[in-house]
């Protein structure tokens, strides 16, 4: 409600604030030459205006749990100990009476009166952040207003202020990707309280013992059948998908005439975007029975949810992937490097084999890299065709787990989120993190090496 | 405009007969007969003719976009390899049709090899640069022979002495001039009779032009050579015959000392005396 009220109210100074900078400024422009145009005055006050408010409403956001709690422990009884289950329940039921989103159970005098006396701090403090923030708007406007002039450099200073919210945008980046290391580095260590990590990273069973009464961990939790499902499938993927993307990828560079490659690029980029989900429906339904019979045919049994049906269809999905990625590289070689060979008198296919995919090769190793990281952060085609059997085995016909499915099962079920079971999620989600991140970098390093080979 | 009609294949060959002594006797060994080419729509080429004495060195002059380059890719077909190009006329080669059904394009383009405007190394060793047009062909059966022939087109490239020691390093790590050397050394491997040379010292310093230009020089008793250039200076010093070539027609062709000298059309005499292009 108060960020609805600051935004309009930051919205109406911002606009009053840019009419007055851009007509004072025109008045201005009578006597002298201006340094900047109206425009930029107009923009000069509207940020002085609304900035402030902003930084208001910015404080508000990240303090205004922080007072209700201060305002929360004056009001809850000295008996009732902070950090206990009781006092957090308690805190809960005023937050709720206040908010009027009700409670279970009868509402004790004290609660009532507390619930009320906090509903009623917090309405006075958000109008008071409102008005503050007016104020300091206003305040803004009126001041700045005052050194509008024409040797202001209001250009400048718009820039200035463009290029802090340009910096602020990536430090947001920045730190979201922080947070969610930071966050998964904590609960794994947590985890490990519960596991060693030798275990863990070592272990070949994974079986987790499921204990409603205790925390305590039961079972094991070796994640090295999780590799093997996720490694195999992730292998089976490339196969399908290196051969069929690279080729078409060559095709549609050297040889699709344009009317040609302006249909069937968009036709293999519709690949791409089709939700992994319904890659999964077509896995479940179609791909696994077929190579179920299939295997029956040929006298080799075949599962129909297997580290196979989920592999070949991961394949379909990354080959647009690869097949687009490997394009805008092949694109990239030098038609000069093209026509010296051609001009030697080497034939199309000898051309692209001994020099266009040897010169885009470091590229499209990276490309892979990239492709394989994204196989094995896939998620919704192992959970529906994979089967689910966290075994190590090495059998592509079988049922396997991979760290995605897992991570799924630990987090879905009704586990508490500080049991082993659920933890055991965060560190495999780091594992996976932290494979992803080299191939990632690994990829990057490579394609950057390439591109200095031609510029 | 241009007084000689581009319907006439005779225009540019009325300038021959002064041609002196050195090439009186030489035996035309390519031949274009009412050339055009058209990119889609437009039409860039407008019906050129011209004869190309065998073993010297013919230079292509004109401003840019005068369509001298188009012209030069017709006698190896690399017109080809751009979309939507298409080339009309005759050109012959000892006789020979290139544009005949029959005719390997591939086998053309190892007899009439190309040198490119900026020198294009593969991103493979020295070595394997010029080794790769004669196994492409089948030219070369033992290591021994490769390594005969590598030798032996380096040497004519005048590249030997500088490279011999470190044939395994990559070839773009020459410098451009060295690297324009191995791109005609390259070229020679594949033991062609015609060498097309598209403005090949456009990318190089003065030193290496002076030493690019001293081996067309040497190459001419081999090979007869076509060489587009941009330079005027340079057409004087290389060439024998020269083509002034404006907006898509040849405007005059004839001996390059008389062209420079003494020139027939008003448009060369304008454009060597620097008043167009």
């Amino acid at each position: 409600m108060t960020s609805v009220l600051i935004a309009a109210l930051a919205l109406i100074l911002m606009g009053v604030a840019y009419q007055q900078g851009v007509s004072r400024s025109r008045a201005l422009a009578g006597a002298s030459r201006l340094h900047s145009r109206p425009q930029y005055h107009g923009a000069f006050l509207a940020l002085w205006a609304t900035v402030p408010l902003l930084f208001v409403l910015l404080i508000w956001v990240v303090t205004s749990g922080m007072i209700q709690d201060w305002y929360i422990a004056s009001q809850i009884p000295a008996e009732i100990l902070p950090g206990t289950t009781e006092y957090a329940s308690a805190a809960a039921r005023l937050r709720n009476i206040a908010s009027g989103f009700g409670v279970a159970g009868e509402i004790a005098p004290w609660e009532a009166e507390a619930g009320e006396g906090l509903a009623r701090f917090m309405t006075i403090l958000r109008l008071s952040i409102v008005a503050l923030g007016a104020l300091l708007g206003v305040a803004g406007l009126l001041v700045m207003r005052a050194r509008l002039s024409p040797r202001l450099r209001a250009r400048n200073h718009v820039e200035t202020v463009i290029k802090t919210v340009l910096i602020f945008c990536s430090i947001v980046a920045i730190l979201t990707t922080i947070g969610i290391v930071v966050s998964l580095v904590t609960e794994t260590v947590r985890f490990f309280t519960y596991v060693s990590p030798v275990d863990f990273f070592f272990g070949t069973v994974w079986n987790p013992g499921y204990s409603t009464t205790s925390n305590e961990a039961s079972g094991s939790y070796g994640m090295l059948p999780l590799l093997a499902g996720t490694v195999m499938i992730s292998a089976i993927a490339m196969l399908v998908a290196l051969p069929v993307g690279l080729m078409s990828a060559i095709w549609l560079t050297q040889y699709a005439t344009p009317r040609l490659r302006n249909v069937i690029k968009p036709v293999i980029e519709v690949l791409a975007g089709i939700p992994t989900i319904v890659y999964g429906f077509f896995a479940l339904v179609t791909v696994g029975p077929a190579l179920s019979a299939f295997g029956d045919f040929i006298g080799f049994g075949i599962n129909a949810t297997s580290a196979l049906t989920a592999g070949i269809v991961m394949g379909i999905m990354i080959i647009p992937f690869i097949s687009s990625l490997s394009d805008d590289i092949i694109r990239q070689v030098p038609r000069a490097m093209r026509d010296g060979s051609l001009g030697l008198g080497a034939t199309k296919s000898e051309t692209i084999r001994m020099v266009i995919v040897p010169a885009a090769l470091p590229g499209i190793v990276g490309a892979i890299l990239l492709a394989v990281s994204r196989a094995i952060g896939e998620t919704m085609i192992v959970v529906l065709a994979a089967g689910n059997a966290p075994i190590l085995r090495f059998d592509p016909t079988e049922p396997v787990s991979t760290f995605t499915v897992t991570i799924v099962t630990a987090l879905t079920g009704d586990a508490d989120f500080a049991s082993p079971q659920s933890l055991v999620a965060f560190a495999l989600g780091l594992t996976l993190f932290v494979i992803t991140l080299m191939l990632n970098i690994g990829a990057l390093v490579i394609v950057r090496k390439y591109r200095e080979q031609y510029e | 405009m241009n007084a000689t009609p581009d319907t006439s294949p005779m225009g540019a060959n009325r300038i021959i007969p002064s041609a002196p002594a050195s090439s009186a006797g030489a035996e035309s060994r390519i031949s274009a007969r009412d050339v055009t080419v058209h990119y889609g729509e437009k039409q860039a080429i407008f019906g050129v003719s011209m004869e190309v004495p065998e073993k010297s060195v013919t230079a292509f002059i004109g401003p840019s976009g005068c369509g001298k380059s188009t012209f030069l890719r017709c006698f190896n077909r690399m017109n080809d390899t751009i979309e939507g190009c298409r080339v009309g006329g005759e050109i012959t080669i000892d006789g020979e049709d290139i544009h005949r059904p029959s005719l390997d394009v591939v086998e053309l383009r190892a007899r009439v090899g190309m040198v490119f405007q900026k020198p294009n190394p593969f991103p493979k060793s020295i070595y394997d640069n010029i080794a790769y047009g004669p196994r492409i062909h089948g030219l070369v059966k033992s290591k021994a022979e490769t390594d005969a022939l590598v030798e032996s087109s380096l040497k004519k490239a005048g590249l030997w002495k500088e490279v011999s020691d470190r044939l395994d390093q990559p070839g773009t790590g020459l410098s451009g001039g060295q690297q324009q050397r191995l791109c005609i050394a390259r070229t020679i491997a594949t033991g062609p009779e015609v060498i097309l040379m598209d403005e090949p010292c456009s990318a190089l310093d003065p030193i290496a032009t002076s030493i690019v230009e001293d081996l067309i020089h040497e190459l001419r008793e081999q090979y007869t050579i076509i060489i587009v250039t941009h330079s005027m200076q340079q057409a004087a010093r290389v060439s024998q015959k020269t083509a002034f070539f404006h907006l898509g027609k040849l405007i005059e062709y004839g001996e390059t000392e008389q062209i420079f000298v003494n020139p027939r059309e008003k448009q060369t005499e304008a454009y060597i005396t620097g008043r167009i292009g």
